[in-house]
């Protein structure tokens, strides 16, 4: 464990950072910080990082914005949550007020239509290699509960259209009657 | 006062844009096209153009956006700030909440069921930037499911490159990006 002020000033770097990079959506901050805190740090693990995204998705506010709070607070308590929300909003605060002055010029620019296509290519390409290894991660458990859960929720969002909190409120619920049904199962066995 | 005002509007917006992005794009879009006089609707357009070619949240891009256009760079700092309090407020609460019961079973039977469905949700957001790489919109075409050939081979480059050498997906975003623009202007 690194002085408070070392870790503090990671916390801001990596979030400043990260931040800086979320092209194409909120999500891509996922595969991001679990490269920097669960791969490069090992702050959090795999569950963790996920139980974040799923509080980050329910709560106001942007969900790159709210992981990096998350984030924070796990690491660093309410310093680090200090810290992280003002790595995570001043990337896109500069770079929106420089862009204000030259928006008329990049607008009309082919060359920075093409980036951002190559680039949406990479961002779906670093999303699809998370989810490979998280659903990797979840085979290996081998038990058809998660698996059911990962399936009908991304049938319920994808295909149903079904608001996102919505599927993740009946998720935690299911979650929380599977673990009770598998306790008192446990205890009329004995 | 302009600056309370901005503060206190996206105080507001801060507080009700649930599911983050474009679900609450019609919230802010009322605010300061309709309450406000603060933009046009064209100005509007502009601002989420402007989003999905920069990193960073489209309501923060928004604040600062409105905010440097009524009150300069006070303004981008009152808007923004304004917007991020309700979340941190909320968000900080929940991490604790988060950090002090995460252990008891009946928590624990609720976040085994929230993980997989979170991962469904990256899975779903990856489907939605793929096909807006494939095709330049955000739902499949009618016509063929054929993808555009340049972002599917930087796709297919990117993905097996990050399987087997794992390399900083910033660098992998980077590289697709230089990429992009030597491919699209080749052929």
């Amino acid at each position: 464990m690194s002085r408070p002020a070392g870790r503090l000033l990671t916390l801001f770097f990596s979030t400043f950072k990260i931040s800086a990079f979320t092209f194409g959506g909120g999500f891509v901050i996922v595969p991001l910080m679990r490269k920097r805190f669960v791969e490069e740090l090992g702050w959090l693990d795999d569950q963790e990082m996920l139980d974040l995204t799923a509080i980050a998705q329910s709560a106001p506010g942007p969900i790159a914005v709210n992981a990096s709070i998350l984030v924070g607070y796990r690491t660093a308590g309410v310093p680090g949550a200090l810290v992280t929300v003002l790595g995570a909003v001043l990337p896109p605060l500069i770079i929106l007020t420089i862009l204000s002055f030259l928006y008329d010029r990049i607008r009309e620019n082919r060359f920075v239509d093409m980036a951002l296509t190559g680039m949406m290519a990479g961002v779906a390409a670093v999303l699809c290699d998370v989810v490979i290894s998280l659903v990797q991660n979840i085979a290996k458990q081998r038990r058809w509960f998660p698996l059911l859960i990962l399936t009908g929720a991304f049938l319920a969002i994808r295909v149903l259209h079904i608001n996102i909190m919505l599927v993740l409120a009946v998720c935690g619920l299911i979650g929380a009657l599977e673990a009770r049904a598998r306790t008192a199962g446990k205890g009329d066995a004995a | 006062m302009i600056l309370l005002e901005l503060f206190w509007c996206f105080l507001q917006i801060g507080l009700f844009s649930f599911g983050g992005g474009y679900a609450a794009m019609p919230l802010i879009e009322h605010q300061v096209v309709d309450v406000h006089p603060w933009l046009s609707a064209v100005q509007f357009a502009d601002v989420i153009t402007i989003s999905e070619m920069t990193p960073g949240p489209i309501a923060i891009n928004a604040a600062t956006f409105v905010g440097t256009r009524v009150a300069g760079i006070p303004g981008a700092l009152a808007a923004t700030c304004g917007y991020i309090v309700p979340s941190f407020v909320i968000v900080t609460l929940l991490a604790w909440v988060y950090t002090r019961y995460r252990s008891l079973s009946s928590v624990q039977g609720v976040l085994a069921g929230l993980r997989p469905a979170a991962v469904a949700m990256i899975a779903s957001a990856a489907v939605t930037v793929l096909t807006l790489a494939f095709y330049g919109q955000r739902t499949l075409p009618a016509e063929t499911l054929l993808p555009r050939p340049v972002p599917a081979l930087l796709f297919a480059a990117a993905l097996l490159l990050l399987r087997w050498k794992k390399p900083h997906p910033v660098l992998v975003i980077l590289g697709t990006g230089a990429a992009g623009v030597l491919l699209f202007s080749l052929f």
